[in-house]
């Protein structure tokens, strides 16, 4: 065996218990996924948070992919920035791996051909365990050699870092149930690891200890949420095309829908298209919404992209249509296993002439689940496209939340629609005339009345009677009320999240999406440095009143956002005629998902060139 | 597209049909095409072949996409519902509607620009996805409302009525549909009134994709010597291959027709498709050979006419994705909702 004694024993190490950031560095193709998923599920059985994140290429074997785990205690999920240990397993990306180590790290590496001291850094621990080495000497298969390495890896860490070996073990039966024969193995392997690191190392300073620290919280990723979400939301129609980061959540909608909408004869209580591209996508969402079915599409920016004419045409013709967009890096291909927030003004003003649409902004899985029921709601009820805004890291992360709670006295609201009882009964019917004064019009699905409620659906200008129509007083009149009803939305969509400071201050930030865990850390760091923001967090668009009032109510506002070009910041200027200066802008774009360290030192460091006399207290 | 509203007056001796209709409650508003307008033809056959069928207009949907071809589903069926969709996207849009209410009869509506070339592609999927509808292409080989770009359906050779010459390959959509796995397909012309109701008639009973190509002229742009979907052109080249009748269920059945030269195809709704044979050669019920006799016709510059290919044992899409009977725009939040009970072995598990 060689030597793994590398430590240097003149340097200050980390020493911290259940708060602290791994990160593990593999190719991917290489079955490192579940291994690294065990781990991360370990640690929340042990009642410690987690954030997880896989950080993975456009590519489907050979290429780097790194696991990151935020493990902590207070419950801060978001990435913290830096890295504590380096499961350094991809000689490919072993110099960014060693740089991203905070002084003090740990670095773990499979020492069967042990690295020089020139490729390791004087202030961090090295920790060398021969994973070939020891998979070779118990396993004959080089496909066995290579999975059990992979679980082998997870055992030695078990031992420095004190993972629970029994809960291991469980997971990895719960894990195989259905292949006893596989669980054996891997245990096997876990304890492979385990034993050697327990013969030949001592713990290091990071430390697990069981913990109370997540209760009831589920783990699940955002897509899957998003699919039981349109599966609680009364989805009957999904139509989709493949494209990363959103393909899971018509994969999600297919299980639950064969697991809760089949009939004990087999007919299905649904209907699933896979397209030919995302233009069939949303033809088929429109066709299905406006024959009275609930129907979705998921996709991601370029998709999004494509759909342009037929967004145009449910905004102006008044056809309800979901759409998940799940956001990754443009523009363009762009990078698309990379997380941003860059879609926001394509979606908010979708296809040419004057339009405007509904988004619904997810900050975590759990929402997915809501908005993603509440979308067919609204879009029955405003009977127009409404947008969730997913984005990878939401969309395709695992996350700790809350457990998914629904009223079994709920029901669906199919908004406002004539029924042929009503038009027996004599009400009056005419598509598009504003009724109740809320700019949302009555509609008939087809089929409804053999003489009455017909009416011709078009995208070309129309009076209120659904006629064509050149005359520029009916198309303003439509225009007009389509402004009403967009207002009418703005009541509708989740009202904002506001958290205020534990001081007064005129200074607040405002935030959304994927940055809330990272941007919550942020803040209570912060407060502790004597920064106090009042925080809003936006939810829907267009913005609630609340929103608009939170501004009014500061001097400045930070608005953090993950794209180049403050999209949030130009909806809100355009929205709310708010003054520019007013907003200080807040990016991070890099197509990884921000941290908390990004937002402290960006923000601390505008406030202090804003001169700290800006941070008023009261 | 009109301003003008039709006058409502009923003639009192207008004959209606078994559910008390006259062809009257089957039409639309005015048509705004030009007079001689081929399409209008077809609007017209689509009246009485609804009217023949007895078909409630309301549980007809009639979509169509962007062009002259696609302002007509206005022109007829008044009492269903009608969608106008974006340029080349009917087909889409059709089978979303036909996959939220399978109850309902769908009619498409479609240009050869419409179909052949910006929509191609769903044209082509939907299709291929055996979507039940009756997908009618009013083919007349040019941009009517843009005044007469070629098609992809012109001819290689045919000439504009400026004289230009297309150079590029046509598509026949019919030869396309029959490699896509449509189980019917038709061939008409909107001048012969007397094949084409009938074959809009077997369309629209038909379980399953049934695609009809209808050469239909344009007058202002492609009536001209030198096309090849003028009037005369088309009348000259037409080469019938049947006749066909359908008769419903409760019609007797005549059997005035010599053995030999009738062959009756019963569809799935009952209905009977008689096919009256032209060509004495001709199967419709071959799927290839239909494929080669379009095709040897073709190269002689004969348009071939009639029921091309018909599979009576047609399914459709909600035969493959395994839907349930009851339409699913009539499903309510218990059967579509799993409850929090669900909800609570789904959270279970993700821990």
């Amino acid at each position: 065996m060689p030597d793994q004694n590398l430590t240097q024993p003149h340097m200050a190490q980390i020493v911290a218990t259940n708060d602290f950031v791994v990160k593990f560095a593999n190719v991917n193709g290489s079955g490192s996924a579940s291994a690294n998923g065990l781990f991360a599920k370990a640690v929340i059985r042990m009642g410690v948070p987690v954030g997880a994140r896989n950080i993975f290429p456009s590519n489907i074997q050979g290429l780097p992919t790194w696991y990151e785990v935020r493990v902590n205690g207070e419950g801060h999920v978001g990435r913290r920035g830096g890295v504590d240990l380096a499961v350094a397993l991809n000689p490919q990306t072993w110099d960014d791996d060693l740089a991203g180590l905070v002084p003090g790290g740990y670095l773990f590496y499979d020492s069967t051909k042990p690295m020089p001291p020139s490729k390791f850094r004087d202030d961090i621990t090295v920790i060398g365990v021969p994973l070939t080495a020891i998979c070779n000497t118990a396993y004959k298969i080089p496909r066995e050699r290579q999975l059990f390495k992979n679980i082998a890896y997870v055992g030695a860490l078990s031992h420095l870092i004190g993972i629970d070996p029994d809960i291991v073990e469980t997971l990895l039966a719960e894990e195989f149930a259905s292949k006893a024969k596989l669980i054996d193995a891997n245990v096997r392997a876990f304890h492979l690891g385990r034993d050697w690191a327990k013969q030949n190392l001592e713990p290091i300073g990071l430390q697990l200890k069981h913990a109370d620290g997540v209760g009831n919280r589920i783990f699940v990723d955002g897509n899957r949420a998003a699919a039981l979400g349109a599966v609680y939301g009364g989805a009957t129609v999904c139509a989709w095309y493949p494209i990363t980061p959103s393909t899971s959540i018509a994969e999600g909608f297919m299980e639950y829908c064969e697991e809760f909408r089949t009939d004990p004869d087999g007919s299905k209580r649904y209907a699933i298209i896979q397209a030919e591209d995302e233009i069939a996508s949303i033809g088929i969402v429109n066709g299905a919404a406006w024959n009275g079915a609930r129907a979705f599409t998921c996709t991601s920016g370029p998709g999004i992209s494509l759909m342009n004419e037929f967004i145009g045409l449910s905004y102006y013709a008044e056809i309800p249509a979901v759409i998940f967009d799940v956001q990754r890096g443009g523009p363009s291909t762009g990078m698309p296993t990379r997380t941003q927030q860059a879609d926001l003004l394509l979606a908010a003003y979708a296809s040419h002439g004057d339009t405007k649409h509904v988004l619904l902004i997810p900050g975590d899985p759990g929402e997915c689940f809501t908005m993603g029921a509440l979308a067919f709601d609204l879009a029955d009820r405003l009977q127009t496209t409404v947008f969730v805004m997913l984005d990878l890291d939401i969309g395709m992360q695992e996350w700790l939340v809350e457990p998914f709670v629904w009223d079994d006295n709920r029901q669906l609201d199919r908004g406002k629609v004539i029924t042929a009882e009503d038009l027996e009964a004599g009400k009056p019917f005419g598509r598009y005339r504003d009724v109740d004064g809320d700019g949302v019009p009555f509609r008939t699905y087809p089929g409804t009345h053999p003489t009455k409620g017909a009416y011709f659906t078009r995208g070309s200008s129309h009076n209120s009677m659904a006629v064509y129509s050149e005359r520029g007083a009916d198309y303003t009149e439509g225009m007009q009320r389509l402004l009403k009803k967009f207002a009418t939305a703005a009541e509708l969509v989740p009202p904002p999240v506001i958290q205020p400071a534990a001081r007064p201050t005129r200074i607040g930030v405002l935030y959304f999406g994927s940055t809330a865990p990272a941007m919550h850390e942020a803040l209570v760091t912060l407060e502790r440095r004597g920064r106090h923001l009042d925080a809003l967090r936006v939810r829907g668009f267009p913005f609630s009143q609340e929103v608009f009032e939170f501004i009014a109510a500061h001097d400045e506002i930070f608005v953090a956002e993950q794209n180049r070009d403050a999209q949030m910041r130009s909806l809100l200027m355009i929205e709310g005629n708010i003054d520019a200066s007013k907003l200080t802008s807040i990016r991070h774009y890099d197509g990884t998902p921000v941290t908390a360290r990004f937002l402290i030192d960006a923000i601390s460091e505008k406030m202090n060139a804003n001169a700290p006399e800006k941070e008023t207290l009261k | 597209m009109t301003y003008i509203a039709k006058p409502q007056l009923h003639h009192p001796s207008l004959p209606s049909n078994a559910i008390g209709l006259t062809r009257r409650d089957y039409e639309g508003r005015i048509s705004t095409l030009c007079a001689g307008c081929g399409h209008d033809s077809i609007s017209a056959a689509i009246v009485t072949a609804c009217f023949e069928l007895d078909l409630q207009p309301h549980r007809l949907a009639k979509l169509s996409g962007i062009g002259c071809s696609s302002k007509t589903p206005d022109y007829f069926l008044g009492q269903s519902h009608g969608f106008n969709a974006v340029h080349g996207r009917m087909p889409s849009v059709l089978t979303g509607a036909n996959l939220a209410n399978r109850d309902l009869v769908f009619l498409g509506v479609s240009g050869d620009g419409d179909t052949a070339s910006i929509g191609i592609g769903q044209f082509v999927h939907s299709v291929r996805r055996g979507v039940n509808m009756c997908y009618i292409v009013e083919n007349n080989g040019v941009y009517g409302l843009t005044k007469g770009q070629f098609s992809a359906t012109s001819d290689k050779g045919s000439k504009s009525k400026r004289g230009a010459e297309n150079t590029e390959s046509g598509i026949d959509l019919v030869a396309l549909a029959l490699q896509l796995g449509a189980t019917y397909v038709g061939r008409s012309f909107s001048g012969d009134k007397e094949q084409l109701v009938p074959l809009i008639k077997g369309a629209l009973t038909h379980g399953g994709a049934a695609v009809l190509d209808v050469i239909s002229p344009c007058v202002a742009f492609n009536n001209h010597a030198g096309s090849t979907k003028s009037f005369d052109y088309v009348r000259e080249h037409n080469d019938a291959v049947n006749r066909l009748d359908v008769i419903l269920g409760r019609t007797p059945i005549k059997t005035d027709y010599a053995p030999g030269e009738v062959r009756d195809v019963t569809q799935h709704d009952g209905s009977v498709l008689r096919l009256k044979k032209i060509a004495a050669d001709y199967v419709a019920t071959d799927r290839n050979a239909a494929a080669a006799y379009i095709q040897e016709h073709q190269a002689k510059g004969e348009i071939v006419t009639g029921l091309l290919y018909i599979d009576p044992e047609a399914s459709d899409l909600h035969d493959r994705l395994g839907t349930t009977r009851v339409p699913l725009n009539a499903l309510g939040t218990e059967d579509l909702t799993p409850g929090a009970q669900a909800l609570a072995r789904i959270n279970a598990g993700l821990r």
